[in-house]
């Protein structure tokens, strides 16, 4: 059950000190144990070493080695572990895929996977740390769920219930501040998506730091009488695919927001359920193909279209579209 | 030190195995034979002597665990395990075929006994780090044996993992490496000349013997003396002929060749004569 926060402002504390005070409650388990690849200081803060020494064995330091970190995992899980693992996004993805695929995915592993800094949240550190690709080169991987959380409650809330779970998760998670969007006591369901306000003209599904920006869209799009439906698609796969075909009938027009390439994101993933199901004009807000660069994260949102006035614009045409106009 | 009757014992079960690895490969008409043939004397030693098992609870949480990082080398350990009784002799007839429980690579998930999916060159020796070290912290005394090729010695997340197990003290992993000198290719000499196994190792801090591969004593020697290593891993370089005891393979190019049933039947005499 999800409570939406009446007024949408910055947290209190950055999503990396939610994962790290988080990850700090759940090592009382003793099985619970975080990996890091030499990027741990970056999420679990300048306090990492106090935080290894309260679960002696649990938090440990793989070294830069990030394929070899995700085979060592894998091996923990198969004895009863249940490790999370991080680095930043493009390297516990892209750097690592074969290894996600076989050891991971294909040999039936229990790990959690976690990605700092997606996108345009990789900042001054540019394009070679800036993963607009990692959704896609994951998507494809059969039995792996792909998780973006908005908020530190929702960050909080999935990092306990991937303590239960069974099977291979990726969180792409923010280090930075985020908007708050839930109430502290909300619980999510893997898999379903979340209504955070509603519309009837047009549907905007969004993903992490997308759905701050699409939530400023609809307020946008209210002004000039609009009325635009924003959902959280938190999970992006598997797929809140019932949500997508509801939104797609009730408001006829979608727009996607991600933090990612357009192709094989969330946009994509809409895209493939409606052209089957029930087509409807989609607009995909995100970054059309290219590589990232240094700049800080309002430069690149403005750069790569990924604004509040980006999506907004996106609506129109969709709702433009209806009815099969161009 | 084994005994007349413990060598016999062995040498035995080692011919069932490459036997019964050419009869996979028969019925099926191709196959990785090579790299099967080359590990079947420490696969009986293993399986034969050292390592704690039950056939009826492949999953026994007390067990030694084996991966075979070079996973090709599937069909030689599913003949261990049927012999050893995990699953049924006549599972033996359908390597590869639709629908097995026997496809070409190790896969946890299809065959009893197989401990770990393997198959894409480079993984193995991570995985059985973490287990080596999730092992170690429950207090838990189990050995997890691993097998390396060397030609796959050349995929660099083996190195990753090789300092990895040295940082973190697994004792309780020893990895033999498979220096049977041939890979798909060519001699792994001509593609990547990788020389003294054992210097490196050493540098990396692991306690390193290099022996025939094919030699009961020196086999069993070595995994003794790697099972009281204390405060580092052991690697156990063996020394072995590509396709041993195989006499086509050994006469051949042998890493994935065709294999004819007069070849497999010859193949089979000759080993029974034996």
């Amino acid at each position: 059950m999800i409570k939406v926060m009446e007024q949408f402002e910055a947290e209190k504390e950055t999503m990396a000190s939610a994962y790290s005070s988080q990850m700090d409650k759940l090592m009382e388990n003793k099985d619970v144990m975080e990996l890091e690849a030499d990027l741990g200081v970056c999420l679990m803060g300048t306090d990492m070493k106090d935080i290894a020494k309260r679960h002696p064995g649990q938090l440990i330091n793989c070294g830069i080695q990030e394929a070899n970190m995700v085979g060592v995992a894998c091996g923990l899980s198969a004895v009863g572990k249940i490790p999370f693992l991080h680095s930043f996004a493009p390297f516990i993805t892209r750097r690592t895929n074969d290894q996600i695929f076989i050891s991971g995915c294909y040999s039936g592993a229990n790990i959690r996977l976690v990605g700092s800094d997606p996108g345009v949240m990789a900042a001054y550190n540019g394009g070679t740390h800036m993963p607009f690709e990692d959704v896609a080169v994951l998507r494809a991987f059969p039995q792996l769920t792909i998780l973006e959380p908005a908020d530190n409650t929702m960050l909080k809330n999935l990092m306990r219930q991937l303590v239960e779970e069974k099977g291979m998760f990726y969180i792409r998670t923010a280090r930075k501040t985020m908007t708050k969007i839930y109430k502290d006591d909300s619980i999510f369901t893997i898999g379903k998506a979340n209504i955070l306000r509603e519309g009837t003209d047009v549907t905007i599904l969004a993903a992490g730091i997308m759905v701050a920006e699409a939530l400023k869209a609809a307020e946008i799009l209210y002004k000039e009488k609009i009325a635009a439906r924003v959902v959280d698609m938190f999970t992006i796969k598997p797929i809140d695919q019932s949500m997508v075909l509801d939104c797609a009938k009730e408001t006829g027009a979608l727009v996607t927001a991600e933090n990612h390439n357009v192709i094989n994101g969330l946009g994509s993933a809409v895209c493939e359920i409606t052209g089957e199901a029930y087509p409807v004009p989609v607009e995909r807000v995100g970054v059309q193909d290219c590589f990232g660069e240094v700049g800080d994260i309002e430069y690149l949102m403005q750069r790569f279209g990924l604004t509040a006035k980006d999506i907004a614009k996106k609506a129109r045409r969709a709702i433009a579209r209806k009815g099969g106009c161009a | 030190m084994l005994n007349k009757e413990e060598l016999a014992k062995l040498q035995a079960f080692a011919k069932d195995i490459r036997i019964k690895t050419i009869h996979q490969m028969k019925i099926r008409g191709f196959g990785h034979i090579g790299g099967a043939m080359s590990i079947a004397d420490v696969l009986s030693v293993l399986y034969g002597k050292w390592m704690r098992y039950d056939p009826k609870n492949p999953d026994l949480p007390e067990r030694d665990w084996l991966i075979c990082s070079k996973g090709h080398a599937g069909p030689a350990i599913y003949a261990a395990l049927a012999l050893k009784g995990f699953f049924p002799l006549e599972w033996l007839d359908t390597l590869n075929q639709p629908g097995t429980r026997l496809p070409s690579h190790c896969d946890h998930k299809k065959t009893p006994g197989i401990d770990v999916t393997t198959g894409s060159l480079g993984q193995g020796l991570s995985v059985a780090c973490g287990i080596a070290l999730g092992k170690k912290q429950m207090g838990e005394s189990n050995t997890i044996y691993c097998f390396m090729g060397d030609g796959e010695s050349q995929e660099g997340q083996n190195w990753e993992a090789i300092t990895f197990a040295a940082q973190f003290g697994l004792d309780n992993l020893i990895l033999f490496l498979d220096n049977n000198k041939m890979q798909l290719d060519d001699m792994t000499e001509n593609i990547e000349n990788m020389e003294s196994f054992t210097e490196k190792f050493e540098s990396f801090h692991w306690d390193a013997a290099e022996i025939d591969g094919h030699d009961y004593e020196a086999i069993d020697r070595a995994i003794e003396h790697a099972k009281a290593v204390k405060g580092k891993p052991s690697v156990i370089v063996i020394n072995t002929i590509k396709g041993k005891g195989c006499k086509f393979a050994e006469e051949m190019w042998n890493h994935h060749v065709s294999v004819s049933e007069k070849q497999a039947d010859e193949a089979i005499a000759l080993l029974e004569q034996a």
